[in-house]
């Protein structure tokens, strides 16, 4: 059995290591102060993707991302540890994508791509930290989801096992393939980079992030895999409309510091009361609203 | 995050030495490979950015995997079970985040899976490793064994060896005997030729083996029945998949615990001959050996950086009277000598790399076509001058990384003697340095002849021809008086004409050329990168100087008759 796997990571600035200057005034995120890495649960999913494509001959893998010309360091990370080709939707009409428009983006490219059985990603990006765009993928390709992921355990008539990782234990799931999973930070950790591979791959580029003059240049034509994959709004039939800060109904109202104080999971019974009183709090929060 | 590489700016310097593009060129055969082979660069700077990306996957997994093993893997070794030797879990780990980034069989060619990498870049990924676990460096760098088996076995052995190494598999190089450690004249394996099966027969014992429940060991036995010394040795190799090889030890060691050190009995074991019988030892293990000293050099210097960053960090965090020790003379003093130690004996262990690469490079093209006139003379010129640095640098280097062990534990004061530290695993780690793959007294035997027959003074004359920027006009000078004290010395010792007297003063001749080559060495590299190693260059140049001229002050006094005072009691009651 040979699966066909889409990976989706983003490129993310290292919230890990901050220093003084990584938030503007503004309160948004100094990108130009922090490196720009490989968004770190999205490489425990692209290590759950290349388990798969070592368990099973003739499964491929391909790395999904969407950014700005430079994202296109993502896919050849991927490519660097075995993945086997990637897209980058890259255009100005997906710029300034909230979590909706990113999913509305994403799933069209998987249409697009076509008759794939897995979409894994990161649980979250370490920049945003919604959550949310794995789960909206999901939504909008009408498939089933997995989320906190932690190990496929294996696949089999068509259905993937997975352990899940969930507050206060595991919880292990049978899913009928093609379906979503989320991947937690708890899972195994990517793989290095291989060397065959990185010094294959080096100069892989699409064409945007190409400067003008490249003493390689030449190579693009006589190793065709050095072209990536480069996708518009229009390469996926996407409505423009849908996408970018056109498609974003969030809009930042302010930003304050919080401590979080204490855990944080509540756990609720299946009562009424316990969902209404939920809600009330969200309401009150300014959560949702 | 950590990189071991990128993290120290000086191994970049190194790799981007002029001679490379001289290396490369041969290596790539004039990038004719890279229209078969898609890892196989196009041009110099190609290659060279393949050999950084390299260093970069090599500098992560070593920081953020084998690094972070490693106390773990000293603590727990490996052990034995039914005859096999099982590693220290974290060791397998190491072993498979290895396998994964693709750090095996790299510098074979690329038709039998490797990245024909040269030596200089191989020397930077065994320090690397090193620095993070000596006891993993050993396990990695045992790969190399492939070289010989490259160069003196058959084609057949090639493609059925070379492919395995590339993908994972370990080596062993079975030498010595419970009779037979520095004179390995001695060796008494025992190999039969079994007529019926038309294959070698290997019986008896190997002790102190390094790794030595490997997948493809290469053994020297002796062949040639009746015969007593070197000349009735050969090399064999033994498959692990025949079977008939059993560890029946493992031993406990002071450090490098992670790597296994066996006893290993041979009953019968199947095994084929490398090259020509009669050859293994005089020709075949005096090349493994060549290779393992630079293994061992480059091992040195992963721990000399280590050592040091751990007493830099430890001094700069520690604060005694009000201040950070670090801003104590006495303190800083043992420090720079730290890094001025590491940089001088970083770039003899390089200097020494690319001249073997070259050789080594040469060697192989005459695999496949007549040198020309010119590269024949060049051939002989990096031969020598290999086989002179080699001892050199791995003498020097295995004492410079026990030095820097002791030091750094010296900056942690009390700190330092307690097991928590790292510090206290270098000491132990690098105690063995100086002692395998020849003692440092040992690599005197080697290196002096070089060095009374004029062949370090005329490089050293060479090396005082090349200009130093203006501020280290005067370091140059000083250096230059240390070689007339030299040149002075080894007159000395000659006109004694007395065998003992020279080797007993063989070891002071011995680090007056090495400091002075350092020296000279790092002067070069200080007017080539100041911000690097001016102050380096600076601090080892004095302790250089220092050192000469005790030596110097040492030889010039002694009579042979003195010797008497040395010699133990036992031997002087006989």
């Amino acid at each position: 059995m040979s699966l066909k796997i889409v990976v989706l990571a983003k490129q993310v600035p290292d919230t890990r290591n901050v220093g003084k200057d990584a938030m503007t005034a503004e309160g948004t995120v100094n990108r130009a102060a922090l490196p720009a890495i490989f968004n770190p649960e999205d490489m425990n999913a692209l290590e759950q993707a290349l388990r798969l494509k070592e368990q099973y001959p003739g499964t491929t893998v391909g790395v999904l991302t969407m950014g700005p010309p430079r994202a296109g360091e993502i896919i050849r990370e991927g490519l660097y540890r075995g993945a086997d080709t990637g897209w980058l939707l890259t255009d100005r009409l997906f710029a300034g994508a909230d979590t909706l428009a990113t999913s509305y983006a994403l799933a069209t490219a998987i249409k697009k791509i076509g008759d794939v059985d897995i979409v894994i990603g990161g649980r979250q990006a370490i920049d945003g930290d919604t959550a949310q765009v794995g789960p909206q993928v999901a939504q909008k390709l009408g498939l089933n989801q997995v989320t906190y992921a932690e190990e496929i355990e294996k696949c089999e008539d068509g259905k993937l096992t997975i352990r899940r990782h969930i507050d206060g234990g595991v919880e292990t799931v049978v899913a009928p393939m093609p379906c979503v999973v989320t991947v937690n930070g708890s899972a195994a950790p990517c793989r290095p980079a291989n060397a065959k591979l990185t010094m294959k791959y080096k100069r892989a580029t699409c064409p945007l992030e190409r400067p003008a003059d490249d003493k390689y240049a030449y190579l693009y034509e006589q190793r065709p895999y050095l072209n990536l994959n480069q996708w518009s709004v229009a390469d996926v039939d996407g409505d423009p409309s849908q996408c970018g800060m056109a498609g974003s109904p969030t809009k930042v109202k302010e930003v304050v510091n919080i401590v979080f104080q204490a855990k944080e999971s509540k756990t609720l019974t299946s009562s009424d009361a316990d969902i209404e009183g939920l809600v009330k709090e969200l309401l009150n929060d300014k959560i949702i609203g | 995050m950590a990189n071991y590489y990128s993290d120290h700016p000086e191994l970049k310097f190194h790799l981007d030495n002029p001679l490379m593009k001289r290396i490369v060129e041969l290596k790539e055969r004039d990038y004719t490979e890279s229209e078969k082979f898609e890892d196989a660069p196009v041009d110099y700077e190609d290659a060279i950015e393949n050999y950084d990306r390299l260093l970069q996957i090599t500098g992560d997994v070593a920081a953020n995997i084998i690094a972070a093993n490693a106390e773990s893997v000293d603590l727990e070794g490996p052990h034995l079970e039914n005859g096999r030797m099982i590693y220290a879990s974290k060791t397998v780990e190491n072993m498979e985040a290895a396998t994964k980034a693709g750090l095996w069989g790299l510098d074979m060619p690329r038709r039998y899976g490797g990245l024909n990498i040269p030596m200089t870049t191989f020397s930077m990924l065994s320090e690397v490793i090193s620095a993070a676990d000596a006891s993993f460096q050993n396990i990695w760098s045992l790969q190399s064994c492939i070289d010989t088996l490259y160069e003196f076995g058959s084609e057949e052995q090639r493609q059925k060896y070379i492919p395995r190494v590339c993908a994972g598999e370990t080596m062993s190089m079975d030498l010595t005997e419970p009779d037979a450690g520095s004179d390995l004249q001695r060796v008494m394996l025992k190999a039969t030729f079994d007529e019926k099966e038309n294959c070698w027969r290997l019986n008896g014992v190997k002790r102190f083996i390094t790794n030595g429940d490997s997948d493809i060991h290469l053994v020297l036995a002796r062949s040639e029945e009746g015969t007593k010394d070197g000349r009735g040795l050969s090399m064999f190799i033994y498959d692990k998949r025949e079977g008939g090889v059993d560890v029946r030890h493992i031993e406990h060691k002071l450090g490098i615990h992670g790597s296994p050190t066996c006893e290993l009995t041979y009953k019968n074991a199947k095994a084929e001959l490398c090259g020509s019988t009669r050859l293994g030892l005089i020709k075949y293990v005096m090349a493994l050996m060549n290779g393992a000293r630079l293994g061992i050099a480059a091992q040195s210097v992963g721990v000399e950086q280590e050592a040091y960053n751990e007493a830099l960090a430890y001094a700069k965090e520690r604060a005694q009277f009000g201040t950070k020790i670090v801003d104590m003379p006495a303190v800083y003093d043992m420090i720079s000598r730290m890094k001025a130690k590491l940089d001088a004996g970083r770039s003899l262990l390089y200097q020494t790399s690319r001249y073997v690469d070259i050789y080594k490079a040469l060697e192989d093209i005459q695999r496949d076509r007549k040198l020309t006139a010119e590269e024949r003379d060049e051939l002989k010129k990096y031969s020598r001058l290999a086989d002179a640095f080699t001892p050199m640098a791995k003498g020097m280097n295995s004492e410079y990384a026990n030095q820097n062990a002791y030091d750094a534990i010296s900056v942690h004061g009390g700190s330092g003697f307690i097991m928590e530290y790292k510090s206290q695993r270098l000491f132990r780690d690098a105690r063995i340095f100086s002692i395998y793959e020849g003692t440092t007294q040992l690599q005197v035997v080697a290196a002096i002849r070089y060095i009374t027959n004029g062949t370090y003074v005329n490089i050293i004359k060479e090396m005082l021809e090349n200009e130093v920027s203006e501020n280290l006009q005067g370091l140059k000078e000083r250096t230059a008086q240390m070689l007339e004290k030299l040149e002075t010395a080894i007159a000395t010792v000659k006109e004694h004409a007395n065998q003992d007297v020279q080797d007993f003063l063989g070891r002071r001749l011995y680090n007056m050329t090495g400091d002075i080559i350092m020296s000279l060495l790092i002067l070069s590299d200080a007017t080539k990168a100041p911000e690097l190693f001016e102050k380096s260059a600076n601090v080892y140049v004095r302790m250089a100087e220092e050192e000469v001229n005790g030596h110097a002050s040492y030889i010039a006094a002694f009579r042979p008759e003195d010797l008497e005072y040395f010699k133990a009691r036992e031997a002087a009651a006989e």
